[in-house]
């Protein structure tokens, strides 16, 4: 059955989709945060590989096909922008300042951490575009001699937590300006987090996607200064 | 055909996005220029927003399930790197919180700070 399923190309795609959908009927079912259908279909997909041993690599040849369509959903994030351009316009010396802000705060702490845990420079500098989107952040750590696979490992777990956390976190932090909550979720949290700001309202899901242009571009300036700092 | 025609335009974008990505030698993704190109093009008009529309809510809407296969690959990366995974994702959380918190109050602060201004 294992090598059926090597040679299929739409079993990858196939069972992500099915495990999304088990997620959400979850999610209807209870209502918590925490059952995330994005964290249950990727936890029932890595128990369902582990259990019948089957590769990363077999799976991923069909999901490929799903994760193919990413670069055209970020173009998208265009469409909230051009919606919400006005609003956005009166507000850009918060979004700046903000999105500065977060930036230095990712950076910083991610130096603090570090040194804190005592992990090597190569783990480090992996670590540092671990707030923005996927593909900036691979070439960012090539770039800055880190290892790849780490940094997609760190940006999605924090896209995920974040996905999941954010609004427990903007309550407890008392950020209720959408405007604000947009921004502290898409520089946090990427585009994973942004899904969820556009969940939440419309302002925020375009501010959202605003920051991963923003605060990409700015991490791309600062993280070679933090590279040389350990 | 409708979200056929729709999805092509999109896709015509992103493949200029990856033009400019292979031109240009910065670590910037063929989707961030797509997307800093789309909104000029429906900024200017050149793209009315109903001829793309359809396309782009459904492809935002599935986007939750594009993310899967690449978080799935903690698996083969957890094997490759071990124990320093646990501080990874330890790290990975305390900063999303720290980053959340002062990028949202900052933000938070600017925006009440202006409105008392311009209002007193």
């Amino acid at each position: 059955m294992v090598e059926f399923f090597a040679e299929s190309t739409a079993f990858g795609a196939v069972i992500s989709i099915l495990a999304y959908w088990i997620g959400t009927l979850i999610q209807k079912r209870w209502k918590f945060a925490i059952f995330n259908p994005m964290l249950i279909a990727i936890i029932l997909i890595i128990l369902f590989l582990t259990v019948l041993g089957i590769d990363y690599d077999v799976y991923n040849r069909g999901a490929e096909y799903i994760t193919y369509f990413l670069t055209p959903a970020t173009v998208c994030f265009a469409i909230p922008l051009y919606e919400q351009y006005e609003r956005l316009k009166k507000k850009w010396r918060a979004l700046l300042t903000g999105s500065l802000a977060g930036v230095l705060a990712s950076l910083t702490s991610i130096l603090l951490l570090s040194m804190l845990f005592g992990l090597t420079h190569e783990q480090y500098v992996s670590l540092l575009p671990k707030s923005i989107t996927t593909a900036i952040g691979i070439a960012l750590s090539g770039e800055l001699g880190g290892i790849p696979t780490l940094t997609v490992a760190a940006i999605m777990i924090t896209g995920v937590f974040g996905n999941i956390c954010a609004r427990a976190l903007c309550r407890l932090f008392r950020i209720c300006e959408p405007a604000a909550v947009g921004l502290a979720i898409g520089a946090a949290a990427h585009a994973i987090g942004t899904v969820l700001a556009r969940e939440i309202g419309e302002e925020e899901g375009a501010i959202s996607s605003l920051s991963i242009v923003v605060c990409g571009l700015l991490t791309v300036l600062a993280a070679s200064v933090f590279a040389g700092l350990y | 055909m409708e979200y056929v025609f729709q999805f092509s335009i999109i896709l015509l974008v992103t493949f200029v996005g990856e033009i400019l990505h292979a031109l240009i030698p910065l670590p910037i993704p063929a989707g961030i220029y797509g997307l800093v190109l789309m909104f000029v093009c429906l900024k200017t008009g050149m793209i009315p927003l109903e001829k793309i529309r359809k396309s782009a809510n459904f492809l935002l809407d599935a986007m939750p399930v594009m993310f899967i296969g690449p978080c799935v690959g903690f698996m083969a990366i957890y094997r490759e790197q071990g124990i320093a995974i646990l501080y990874i994702a330890l790290i990975s959380i305390l900063t999303t919180v720290v980053v959340m918190a002062i990028t949202g109050r900052t933000a938070q602060f600017v925006i009440r700070h202006g409105r008392g201004g311009k209002n007193g």
